[in-house]
């Protein structure tokens, strides 16, 4: 295998609850707990897993808009975590995302050309102001924008033309990754497809590595190289698309994919798994998943699976998982 | 956000705004334009008479053609001293509010901006503002300074500490309604994109954030024009505020208050009716501008 392109190394986020400022106990959420991932020139990583499991923490914290609490954060071999922001300026080019709600990542009060300026001017500001345009509108007709997109504003256009126009956004200083968060589920199913065969696309032309987050698992069977499944935190299943999907390992990832919504032999038949989500503020001592596995035994209760390399390549966390 | 069309569309169709937006403008071009209008300069000794001395209004006996509306106690025409008056009231509001914006607006963004204990340290400083009424402040100021310089000093520099003590006891205002807006946009992703690229604070606040959060502070400028002409003038009332050789609205309703149980009511009841007409239009100009920027009570015409 290459050199990672990014890489986590046991990377954990802690977000204090507010408390009463003499409160003695401080009670702390537990967002991500010892991430270890490492994205692949050129692949597409996706991160799925419900609501809460800290996927989109893990983009953030890779994007350094969230310090991890501990952990250690390289791109291209760089320690990027602790950098100052004279060092990490260069990185920043190379490094870009796009948000979930195209109607909230812009602002509403710039022109299309000034959003899309915008970076370029702050990361590369030995551009001059013809070399700034012609970037600019060559990055629009990548992703398929009209030219004459850039002197209107926001609300001018639908949620689909307002992804493509952050997707520009994104791609305006020729980054190598983009941590895409969730980038089409705001959108219309028709949308949807669109942006994704953009995303594609560009992938092709620009050689591009995305860490796509989503918790649409046909999304992922259709786009991603490898998929992380996340719960509580906690990578719980590591592996090959393909392999994800036909030989699941892990219980809660079979869960997922049980929920999927099927044609023929209806998921709404079998029974459903009993009980809930931990709170992530008091983590139970054993695997985050054994309240609501069907496979728990005693041991799956105080011990903590951690995540192993399985026979087919599959990483897994459980204790069960062969 | 409104076009700057339906912006002119909406004013247009709503009688309400023209009336209060053309009494506005004709009081302000009343005070730009007074050395030019008015029949005397009030501040110029030398064009005034003692002989003068509270006469009743022109249509009155005993009235003079040379002043409309009578003179005061010192022989001054009462509709001259309103127009110079108007421009004093409008400029002590203006200058106020431009304080408090520039105060309020600052405070409120990096409050709201950075969070934290600034946040909390900034806003427990406006409740401590708030909780001091700015009459009283004022008041306190006022008097001491009177009482520690002459009454020259005092009359040079009377403007000035009315806009600055006024600016300051009222920026909790502006704070707090930046502030809120502030938590609200800086949580949408347009802020996380420009933090991506490594944008400092201090640009994001301002290129970013500060530009969607000017909706409200439009709103409550126009209000607080009205209500720093009338603590200004209340002021002047009490005898703390303008000086009676350069008054404002206020001190003319004082100066002529003395007089009125002899008789001369017309050297308080004019200027009090323009006041009393410059703070209505400003507050509905005010509402108005309220109702046509807030998208939720927007009409579906535009």
């Amino acid at each position: 295998m290459t050199d990672a392109i990014v890489e986590t190394k046991g990377i954990e986020v802690r977000f204090p609850l507010p408390t009463h400022f003499l409160a003695r106990e401080k009670p702390v959420l537990h967002a991500l707990n010892g991430v270890d991932i490492a994205i692949q020139p050129g692949e597409s990583f996706c991160v799925v897993g419900e609501s809460g499991c800290g996927k989109t923490t893990l983009g953030r914290t890779i994007m350094g808009l969230q310090s991890p609490t501990a952990g250690e954060i390289y791109f291209n071999g760089q320690r990027i975590d602790q950098m100052d922001e004279a060092a990490r300026k260069p990185i920043r080019r190379d490094m870009q995302m796009v948000f979930q709600n195209p109607y909230a990542s812009l602002n509403p009060r710039r022109n299309v050309f000034e959003t899309l300026a915008e970076p370029i001017r702050h990361l590369m500001p030995e551009k001059t102001g013809p070399e700034v345009r012609a970037q600019v509108e060559e990055v629009l007709a990548a992703t398929g924008c009209d030219p004459s997109w850039q002197r209107k504003l926001p609300h001018e256009f639908s949620g689909g033309q307002r992804q493509r126009i952050a997707i520009a956004r994104a791609l305006v200083t020729n980054p190598a990754f983009i941590v895409a968060d969730e980038p089409i589920s705001a959108l219309d199913v028709s949308i949807q497809a669109q942006i994704l065969n953009l995303l594609d696309d560009l992938q092709a032309e620009r050689g591009l590595t995305y860490l796509f987050i989503t918790h649409d698992l046909s999304v992922v069977e259709h786009f991603g190289t490898r998929v992380a499944v996340m719960y509580l935190g906690r990578v719980m299943e590591l592996a090959e698309t393909d392999t994800l999907f036909s030989a699941p390992k892990h219980p809660y990832t079979r869960l997922l994919l049980d929920a999927i919504p099927k044609i023929e032999g209806g998921s709404f038949d079998n029974p459903r798994e009993p009980g809930e989500l931990p709170d992530p503020v008091n983590m139970p001592p054993g695997c985050p998943f054994a309240p609501r596995c069907p496979m728990a035994e005693a041991r799956c209760r105080t011990e903590r699976p951690e995540l192993r390399t399985l026979d087919n390549g599959t990483q897994a966390a459980c204790h069960f998982a062969e | 956000m409104i076009s700057l069309k339906g912006f002119i569309t909406r004013f247009l169709s709503d009688p309400v705004a023209i009336g209060a937006g053309s009494v506005l403008l004709i009081l302000v071009l009343m005070a730009i334009l007074a050395p030019f209008l008015a029949p005397q300069n009030p501040y110029d000794l030398m064009q005034l008479d003692i002989m003068d001395s509270e006469m009743p209004p022109s249509w009155k006996p005993g009235g003079d053609e040379r002043f409309l509306l009578g003179t005061d106690a010192q022989g001054r025409g009462v509709l001259s001293t309103i127009m110079y008056g108007t421009g004093i009231s409008l400029l002590i509001g203006i200058g106020a509010v431009i304080v408090q914006g520039v105060l309020g607006v600052t405070l409120g963004l990096i409050a709201g901006y950075r969070g934290g204990w600034i946040d909390a340290f900034l806003m427990r400083l406006a409740d401590i503002q708030m909780s001091l009424s700015t009459l009283m402040i004022a008041i306190i100021v006022l008097a001491i300074f009177q009482a520690a310089f002459d009454a020259n000093t005092y009359a040079d520099y009377a403007i000035f500490m009315l806009i600055v003590i006024i600016g300051v006891a009222e920026w909790p205002k502006f704070a707090r309604t930046v502030r809120s807006s502030v938590l609200g946009e800086k949580s949408k992703e347009y802020v996380d994109a420009a933090r991506v690229i490594g944008l400092p604070p201090r640009k994001i606040m301002v290129t970013h954030i500060l530009p969607n959060t000017l909706t409200p502070v439009l709103v409550i400028s126009t209000i607080q024009v009205a209500e720093a002409i009338m603590t200004e003038a209340a002021l002047s009332f009490l005898g703390l505020g303008m000086p009676t050789d350069r008054p404002s609205l206020g001190s003319l309703i004082r100066s002529g208050f003395e007089f009125i149980f002899s008789g001369s009511w017309w050297i308080t009841l004019y200027p009090a009716i323009v006041l009393v007409v410059l703070i209505l239009a400003l507050n509905l100009l005010g509402d108005w501008l309220r109702d046509v920027l807030n998208p939720k009570l927007r009409r579906g015409d535009d």
